[in-house]
């Protein structure tokens, strides 16, 4: 029902710039206000989260250890260095791994539940199907997002020319098919069929899980079908997006509408960013089970908001209250005073 | 007891087969043996005289009932609370908004593993709050409530949270595999800080922890009571080994102050590993002192807010400081050493005296820098290092009738890391040690399903369910290699790892790794032991009159 609603409201999603563009003429709308809103809309979105998440203390380092810890000989027990982290240089390697190649999600096993003919059985194994998903998606997202960098610089660096060449190297059909565009489609609808498919993902799924599936589905088609079916006028695009970074905004009028409706559902994407689950992306930076070294044994760390007035109930009010059976069971006592009964005191 | 399933009942009862209805909608059950007991009001009282504001109302109430009795500005209360917390802890407003539900925790948790309920998903546990957290804070969220996953702070809300909240062992199991390090565990303490506030509590961790700040542990053991304990843990080490262990209590000058769970100064199996340290630190002739006043490793602060952790882990250094002790050894357990590693420098490391140092061993003179801050040593980390520099004579055959594997404890494996150090003090006390499946051990291991205060008797069969991963693992050694000891180093394990193992490994016995090292401890040259820790026969080395010898040591 979730993934229903989704894909319902993507569809109503893709009408709007077909209507306005088509029918209304609103160009320029769709062409530059509704673009610029949504990137300032991303930028400010995305910038007061972070700032907003920082602004909130870490009190205590929590890093979540995956492996052996510093010991007092390192040499008889080794350090796991990148998932038990001493030091900020070994936590700076765990977090690359943990961005650049998803360290924990590989990690990932599947239990199960076996009747064998030995009794009763839980099963794990290792289960790399969302890693292997998860890697797909983001980097082919990455490198096609990058790839739309063409259109905002002019001259073109040699390293988009090289990331191109390699995208398209295997030169099928015109203009050449990129994989990346096979391999992000490839991706979403994996993402999107396990999250259908398997009943406890989907049990867990809102209509905000399906959405941005969904949505940045349709941004790779709506893409996918301007370069290759509807074969838009490039050099028009890089008109319009070179006046987008150089503040000279203008509409081409050769553009055709397909433009507009990948570009209204970027626009939407990015609006929505912010507000979403999308930003597990700049959260991972802050995550304090992860960018933190596990070395509050061997360094002091500061709580911001220790407070100093949360003192041990004090040893002298504890000797106070078993003073008397404490010196009847010969145990030392700072204040002799303590150890005697009452009636003797009188 | 009576009306818990057998073993196999209950296993192929286990369905992964989510409800027809959405887990908003799902009710929960509220029958007894779905929650701890409340509080005794006079506990409550007790801690509100200490800490005032941090405990809602003492009152009778149980949550079998329809009312809670709850503040009237309970909503209120709870709602800026955890608006509170957000500002106070970035863990918990980072871990609201980032997680996108891949599922990657979901078959992590050993509560939803044993029974199958969703909401034992970590990701639905801490959906719990965070579709609060969108419904109360957040645009997208009160616009557009249903799609979001979001709903406002309702009495239900509440009441669901006290169970699910209560069925979390902080073990941290799932925050592993997560992709961004989402850990429950912290949801779950910032959970429970929020139902204190309101007055929701269980009496399993609210009377160890009113204990824990008038008598110095959590059972309750008053001084003289705490000395009569030790005094006849010290005849039974004579009985054992000939030799009367010096025990010292509360003295004054002495360069090292011991602090070890109170649960093993009280119960079997546990108190065999407190004489294995008596008899550990007689052998050495240590310069060490006991305390009644700090007579407590444990925290069960912990599992309840992070005033009361600091409160009552401010007693350690306190103690220190008062009689002279230049650091601090800590003993065998598991959450003690996740806020002596994670949480204690920071909370009371400015009130060490200038008499404290880094722990440095006597015996070997290594100096241990990786406890510089809190100057506070893990005991596997002291013995091992002993035995690295052959400081202990020791003689692993006479623990040759156990055949052991080790249960790493939750904190230790994933709060801390101290893997390695309590597996080379096994290895060297025993001959005969296998590990359980790699997927449920080190960083990976399964909880007891009975720690952060569930060790208790009403929700036994939610722990047995909750014990199941480790327990089938269990089962799977001792098929396999025979085991029949379980060694760990946590005094909450010690307590629930029996009823587990009797339930889906009977046989399978519970020890200390200190009370094999007491059995493997030669005193003195020559030294004849026929009875074990447990002051049974020593297989292999009984009694007898007569002057067999083994027939390895006929040529001889």
């Amino acid at each position: 029902m979730n993934a229903l609603y989704s894909l319902l409201f993507v569809f109503l999603l893709v009408l709007i710039p077909l209507f306005g563009v088509d029918a209304a003429h609103l160009r320029t709308f769709f062409g530059i206000c509704i673009p610029v809103t949504a990137f300032i809309i991303f930028l400010i979105g995305f910038i007061y989260k972070v700032i907003n998440w920082g602004r909130s203390d870490v009190p205590f380092r929590i890093p979540t250890t995956g492996g052996q810890f510093l010991s007092y000989d390192p040499k008889m027990f080794k350090q796991n260095k990148y998932d038990c982290p001493q030091t900020g240089a070994q936590t700076f390697v765990r977090m690359v791994l943990e961005v650049f190649a998803f360290r924990s999600l590989f990690r990932n096993t599947a239990a199960s539940l076996h009747e064998t003919k030995d009794g009763h059985v839980v099963a794990y194994k290792s289960s790399k199907w969302l890693w292997l998903f998860a890697i797909l998606f983001h980097y082919s997202f990455f490198i096609v997002a990058l790839r739309h960098l063409r259109l905002f610089l002019e001259p073109i660096p040699f390293f988009l020319k090289g990331m191109e060449f390699v995208d398209g190297l295997l030169q099928i059909g015109t203009p050449t098919m990129y994989l990346t565009d096979v391999c992000l489609i490839a991706g979403v609808v994996l993402l999107l069929g396990r999250r259908l498919i398997d009943p406890k993902i989907n049990y867990i799924s809102y209509a905000s899980d399906y959405f941005p599936l969904v949505l940045i589905l349709a941004v790779a088609l709506s893409g996918i079908y301007m370069r290759y079916y509807a074969k838009v006028d490039v050099i028009a695009i890089k008109d319009l997006t070179m006046g987008l970074v150089t503040f000279n905004y203008h509409v081409p009028e050769t553009i055709g509408v397909s433009f507009f409706i990948h570009v209204f559902l970027v626009s939407i994407l990015m609006a929505y960013f912010p507000f979403s689950k999308l930003m597990h992306m700049p959260g991972i930076f802050l995550s304090p089970t992860r960018n933190l070294p596990n070395d509050t044994r061997a360094k002091h760390h500061v709580n911001p908001w220790n407070d100093p007035n949360i003192k041990a109930h004090a040893y002298a009010d504890y000797e106070k209250e078993f003073g008397v059976p404490m010196a009847e069971a010969g145990l030392p006592l700072d204040n002799p005073e303590n150890g005697k009964a009452p009636e003797e005191e009188a | 007891m009576s009306d818990i399933p057998k073993a196999d009942e209950l296993f192929t009862s286990i369905d992964y087969a989510p409800p027809i209805t959405g887990w908003m909608e799902t009710p929960v059950d509220f029958s007894p043996g779905n929650w701890c007991y409340p509080a005794k009001p006079e506990k409550m009282e007790y801690m509100d005289s200490k800490l005032p504001g941090l405990w809602g109302k003492a009152r009778e109430w149980s949550p079998g009932d329809l009312d809670w009795k709850l503040p009237a500005n309970w909503k209120e209360t709870v709602v800026n609370g955890f608006r509170e917390r957000l500002d106070k802890f970035r863990s918990l407003k980072v871990f609201m908004d980032i997680c996108v539900r891949c599922g990657a925790c979901a078959d992590k948790c050993h509560f939803f593993i044993g029974s199958g309920d969703p909401k034992n998903m970590p990701v639905l546990r801490a959906e719990l709050m965070r579709s609060v957290y969108r419904g109360e804070f957040t645009l997208a969220g009160k616009i557009m409530s249903k799609l979001t996953g979001s709903r406002v702070m309702e009495e239900d809300v509440l009441k669901e949270w006290f169970i699910y909240f209560y069925q979390c062992t902080q073990c941290r199991r799932c925050s592993l595999f997560c992709p961004y390090g989402i850990d429950t565990a912290e949801m779950t303490m910032m959970a429970r800080e929020l139902m204190h506030l309101v007055g929701l509590n269980t009496n399993w961790i609210m009377e160890p922890v009113a204990n824990c700040n008038i008598t110095g542990n959590h059972l309750g053991i008053q001084p003289h009571a705490f000395k009569d304990i030790v005094d006849f843990m010290v005849d039974d080490i004579e009985e054992i080994t000939g030799r009367r262990v010096k025990a010292p209590l509360n003295e004054h000058g002495h360069d090292i102050l011991f602090i070890t769970p109170s649960g093993d100064v009280f119960a079997d199996p546990g108190i065999y590993t407190f004489m294995g340290y008596l008899m550990l630190f007689d052998y050495l002739d240590l310069d060490y002192t006991l305390s009644t006043y700090a007579s407590e490793g444990g925290n069960f602060g912990s599992f309840t807010n992070n005033e009361v952790m600091k409160k009552l882990n401010a007693k350690m250094y306190h103690e220190a400081n008062r009689l002279g002790c230049k650091w601090i050894l800590g003993g065998e357990c598991g959450h003690m050493w996740r806020v002596v590693h994670q949480y204690m420098d920071t909370m009371n490391g400015d009130t060490q005296g200038p008499q404290m140092t880094t722990p440095t061993s006597p015996i070997t003179g290594t100096v241990f820098d990786t406890s510089a801050a809190t100057k506070m040593l893990h005991i596997t980390e002291f013995t091992s290092d002993l035995i690295k520099h052959n400081k202990l004579k020791l003689d692993p055959s006479r623990n040759d009738h156990l055949r052991v594997t080790f249960h790493d404890s939750c904190n230790p494996a994933r709060g801390m890391g101290l893997l390695e150090e309590p597996r080379h003090v096994i290895r060297s006390v025993c001959n005969n040690f296998f590990e359980m499946p790699e997927s449920t051990i080190r960083e990976q291991t399964f909880c007891c399903a009975g720690g952060a205060g569930l060790n208790t008797e009403e929700i036994l069969e939610i722990r047995l369910r909750g014990g199941l991963p480790r327990g089938n693992a269990l089962k799977y050694v001792q098929d396999k290699h025979d085991v029949n000891t379980m060694a760990c180093i946590c005094a909450i394990d010690r307590a629930t790892l029996i009823p587990l193992a009797d339930y889906w490994a009977p046989g399978v016995i519970i020890t200390g790794v200190h009370e094999m090292v007491a059995n493997a401890l030669v005193f003195e040259e020559g030294e004849k032991r026929t009875l074990d820790m447990r002051l049974e026969p020593l297989p292999g080395f009984e009694d007898e009159e007569d002057d067999w010898t083994p027939p390895n040591k006929e040529d001889a």
